[in-house]
């Protein structure tokens, strides 16, 4: 992955250089933008990427997605790239401590990053709710199976927010690695229930069904993005943002499930 | 085959007279075929002897069981053990290079058999225990088969196959892991342990020696057939093929006798040569004679013996404290003389010579 | 004898117990590749809260789980493996070149991939899982059973591939010297073919037990992750290397040594 992004990083030298004259666009965007974001944006982000394309013709967007833990480290041990992602303030925070945010872009713009979504979590269940699930309560009951996250990724730092302000204990079968793995088990009926984000019963589709719960507030996940320190065109990366923050973006979001900041 | 037919046999009263081995081996492998009738009696040890490759071990394997045949019967003490399965067979193996388990001690080697015919841990490793002093190793029963010398390890092997009493016992190439000093020792040795055995023997060997010294009767195996079969000086003075005259170290033609003049089959002869022998005979014969009993001469000598040929000198080598000249032409053999003749004739390879063998040195037997 | 005689004697020697350089380099480097990553672990490790940290019950119930889980799957794999290796190794039937290629599947596929085809098969919806639930009321994924099959699944072919070998090299003249003593086919393979490919099986169950031991992802897949029933040492390595990486390096390093530890003292005991 390292060596991914190093090359990425070169190819974006050499487009701002004389072999790409031809590239540069109205705005003067022009190169490669290597942005790092949470799992969760797949879809939205893969969406925009091509908006940006088409808008500015010199510029090439790099995503990169994994849990957005796995990526503050990668960005604190030197893995070159312009954006950064997060599912929540916390793995935003470890960034902005570590490897730092672009300090011209973090004046405008808040030196924590730019919170440009949220996300609740959901009780998702298998096509039908063999268990019949109707709320929370439900699922500390030992006879309906339900798959979490581990406490120690962001899902499951959500999903323990929301059970110690409820006073709600869970019978867990297993705590997932991550937001994926708890769908993967409800989706193959391996499990009656799941708690997962809004947004991830959206992109299930008709694998899943959702089934929401008032106490989901007592956890309102927000996403944070953020321009950083070691970004090789920190105007390209800002452009990024602005659109990830614009009207477009908000449509976008909404549309896989996300809630407004 | 029918084997109705023969198990009827013993009860017949006619099993007196049968063999303690009888045995039609017909086996088919790609190009390759056995055919071979084997009759052992009890005691007696049947030596397989020829070329590697001419099918002795497959006859082997087959008799025990480990290949099936293609046709044919085998019969061990009068039942009919055809397709009976290999662990079933009343049959004691000696392997080439013996084949005794690393991982046991020379005891447990032989009461191997006995305990897997059923037999207690302690009557299976008395029985074996017995075996090893009959057989004057005692003093190594608990050593593993890695620190007996050859000689131990074929006594263990053949230990380990008596122990399963078999009234068949085969040996396959007993001899060929030993080194060429212990050899004769224990052959000898060998000699001795298998004649206490009363079921019958079949030994595989390509060695001639083996097979004169250990066995009571020959048979000679050459491309899946029995081409000769006799006791071993029969086959030693009379060999039939010229495979068997060169590993009993005889010169051997084919011919037909009128009376004591052998005319010799040589199509290629310009002239067809003669052999004098000492009796008459007539019709289709072999005659053989030793090499040391043919006398070379420089020039035609007076006072001939009655045979008498004009021979080129192809090749000169040591044999023993002699010298063997192999010599071509209307009579092609090989001649055993001393040293001192040798240099006294002055022969180099192409030199011409007259070779004479006296009439009463040829044996002269039907072909 | 003149007197430098013995001196080039020994000059000779010294030249032929050296191992030639077109092998000890790439050798050395080999090994440094292999070790270089244990130093860095080493050098990362948090040694003043080491004590605590392993004491801490979570972390001994999950080495106590991945030790007593990988040694049943080992013993579940010699059971079906050996056999297994067996009919591969001397038995003729249609379709064993297939065979042979389809057991190295699990080494091929990633372990993720296997845990979710586990799910298909033994899961509550499974093909077969479907059935053992209906009529036993038994379900494996998030149990403990889970964590072992799936384990069976990734190690087997280690196994299976080692003893094989050893089969193929083990001399069958051996078993039909057996086979005219009398013994029958199962004497055979247990007093006779069996101690000759021990040593196969041996380095077979080793590999076997280590990859059982350090298996991560068909675990998490097919059993969850739950402490005390399917956490093993890998996955709760995982999990703390999501808030606490320190946490994880001694986690690693525990599950090295203690792994170390087990084969080293199995290999001394074997030679």
């Amino acid at each position: 992955m390292a060596g991914a992004l190093t090359l990425t990083a070169c190819s974006a030298a050499d487009g701002t250089g004389p072999d790409a004259p031809g590239a540069a666009s109205r705005d003067g965007l022009t190169g490669t933008l290597t942005v790092l974001a949470a799992a969760s944006l797949t879809d939205v982000f893969t969406e925009l990427a091509e908006q940006f394309e088409t808008d500015n013709p010199g510029v090439e967007v790099e995503l990169g997605f994994a849990g957005s833990s796995a990526l503050a480290a990668q960005i604190n041990s030197g893995a070159p790239a312009d954006v950064f992602a997060s599912a929540n303030t916390d793995t935003m925070a470890l960034v902005v401590d570590g490897a730092g945010l672009d300090t011209a872009w973090a004046a405008d713009h808040g030196r924590d990053g730019a919170v440009f979504a949220t996300n609740t979590l959901r009780i998702a269940v298998p096509p039908g709710n063999p268990a019949g699930v109707e709320d929370l309560a439900d699922l500390s009951d030992d006879s309906v199976a339900t798959a979490l996250c581990a406490p120690e990724v962001p899902c499951g730092a959500a999903t323990t927010a929301v059970t110690d302000a409820e006073g709600v204990e869970i019978a867990a079968v297993t705590l997932e690695q991550d937001v994926r793995a708890v769908l993967t088990k409800v989706e193959l009926g391996e499990v009656d229930a799941g708690l997962v984000y809004a947004t991830d019963v959206a992109a299930a589709g008709d694998a899943v069904e959702g089934v929401d719960f008032p106490e989901s507030d007592s956890a309102v996940n927000a996403y944070p993005v953020g321009v950083l320190a070691d970004a090789a065109d920190p105007e390209l990366a800002a452009a990024w943002v602005d659109l990830v923050l614009s009207d477009t973006g908000a449509d976008a979001l909404a549309a896989a499930g996300f809630g407004a900041p | 085959m029918t084997t109705t037919d023969d198990r009827r046999t013993p009860a017949d009263g006619s099993g007196a007279d049968e063999p303690a081995l009888d045995a039609r081996l017909r086996l088919t492998r790609g190009d390759f075929t056995l055919d071979a009738t084997l009759r052992v009696a009890a005691g007696e040890v049947l030596a397989l002897l020829g070329p590697n490759g001419a099918g002795k071990s497959s006859a082997l394997r087959a008799l025990a069981g480990l290949v099936p045949l293609t046709d044919g019967h085998v019969r061990i003490g009068g039942r009919d053990e055809t397709t009976t399965p290999v662990e079933r067979r009343p049959v004691g193996v000696v392997f080439q290079d013996y084949l005794l388990f690393g991982h046991m001690s020379a005891l447990d080697n032989v009461a191997f058999g006995p305990r897997c015919q059923g037999l207690s841990k302690a009557a299976a490793r008395g029985r074996a225990a017995e075996l090893l002093e009959g057989m004057d190793l005692s003093a190594h029963a608990r050593s593993r088969p890695g620190r007996l010398s050859g000689g131990q390890a074929q006594r263990v092997a053949l230990a380990r196959a008596l122990a399963v009493r078999p009234r068949l016992l085969l040996l396959d190439e007993p001899m060929a892991a030993l080194d060429a000093s212990t050899r004769v020792d224990v052959r000898t040795r060998l000699r001795h342990l298998l004649e206490d055995f009363d079921g019958a023997a079949v030994l595989v060997t390509h060695d001639p020696l083996d097979a004169m010294v250990l066995a009571d009767r020959v048979a000679v195996v050459e491309s899946g057939r029995i081409v000769q079969q006799g006791t071993p000086a029969e086959v030693a003075r009379r060999p039939r093929t010229p495979y068997v005259a060169r590993l009993v170290g005889l010169n051997l033609f084919r011919g037909t006798a009128e009376g004591t003049r052998v005319t010799v089959d040589r199509r290629d002869a310009e002239g067809a040569p003669v052999v004098r022998v000492h009796e008459p005979h007539r019709g289709e014969v072999l005659v053989a004679f030793p090499p040391r009993a043919v006398a070379l001469y420089a020039d035609r000598p007076h006072g001939s013996p009655r045979n008498l040929w004009r021979l080129t000198v192809e090749g000169v080598e040591r044999f023993g404290d002699q010298v063997r000249v192999r010599l071509a032409g209307s009579v092609p053999l090989s001649a055993d003389i001393s040293p001192a003749a040798l240099a006294e004739l002055g022969l180099v390879r192409g030199a011409p010579v007259w070779a004479g063998v006296k009439a009463a040195e040829v044996e002269c037997y039907p072909g | 004898m003149t007197a430098p005689a013995p001196a080039r004697g020994r000059a000779l020697r010294a030249r032929s117990g050296r191992p030639p350089w077109i092998l000890l380099v790439p050798a050395l480097l080999g090994v440094a590749f292999l070790v270089l990553p244990l130093l860095g672990l080493l050098a990362s490790t948090p040694w003043a809260t080491m004590g605590e940290r392993i004491t801490d019950p979570a972390v001994l119930s999950a080495l106590w789980l991945s030790l007593s889980t990988a040694t049943v799957a080992t013993a579940v794999c010699l059971v079906l493996g050996v056999p297994l290796a067996w009919l591969l190794a001397r038995a003729e039937f249609p379709g064993r070149r297939l065979v042979r290629a389809l057991i190295t599947v699990p080494l091929v596929i990633p372990p993720v991939v296997g845990g979710v085809a586990l799910l298909l098969v033994l899961g509550r919806n499974g093909l077969l899982g479907r059935h053992l639930d209906a009529w036993f009321g038994l379900t494996l994924p998030f149990t403990t059973a889970a964590v072992v099959i799936a384990q069976v699944f990734v190690a087997m072919p280690f196994l299976v591939v080692s003893v094989e070998g050893a089969l193929r090299g083990a001399d069958p003249r051996f078993e039909e010297a057996a086979a005219t003593l009398g013994a029958s086919r199962a004497t055979v393979f247990t007093r006779i073919t069996l101690p000759a490919v021990l040593p196969g099986v041996g380095a077979g169950a080793a590999l076997c037990w280590a990859r059982a031991l350090g298996e991560f992802g068909a675990t998490i897949t097919f059993a969850g992750n739950f402490p005390g029933t399917t956490q093993t040492m890998p996955l709760a390595v995982y999990m703390a290397m999501q808030r606490d990486p320190e946490a994880a390096v001694v986690l690693s390093l525990v599950l090295l040594l203690v792994s170390l530890a087990v084969l080293a003292g199995l290999r001394g005991r074997s030679t």
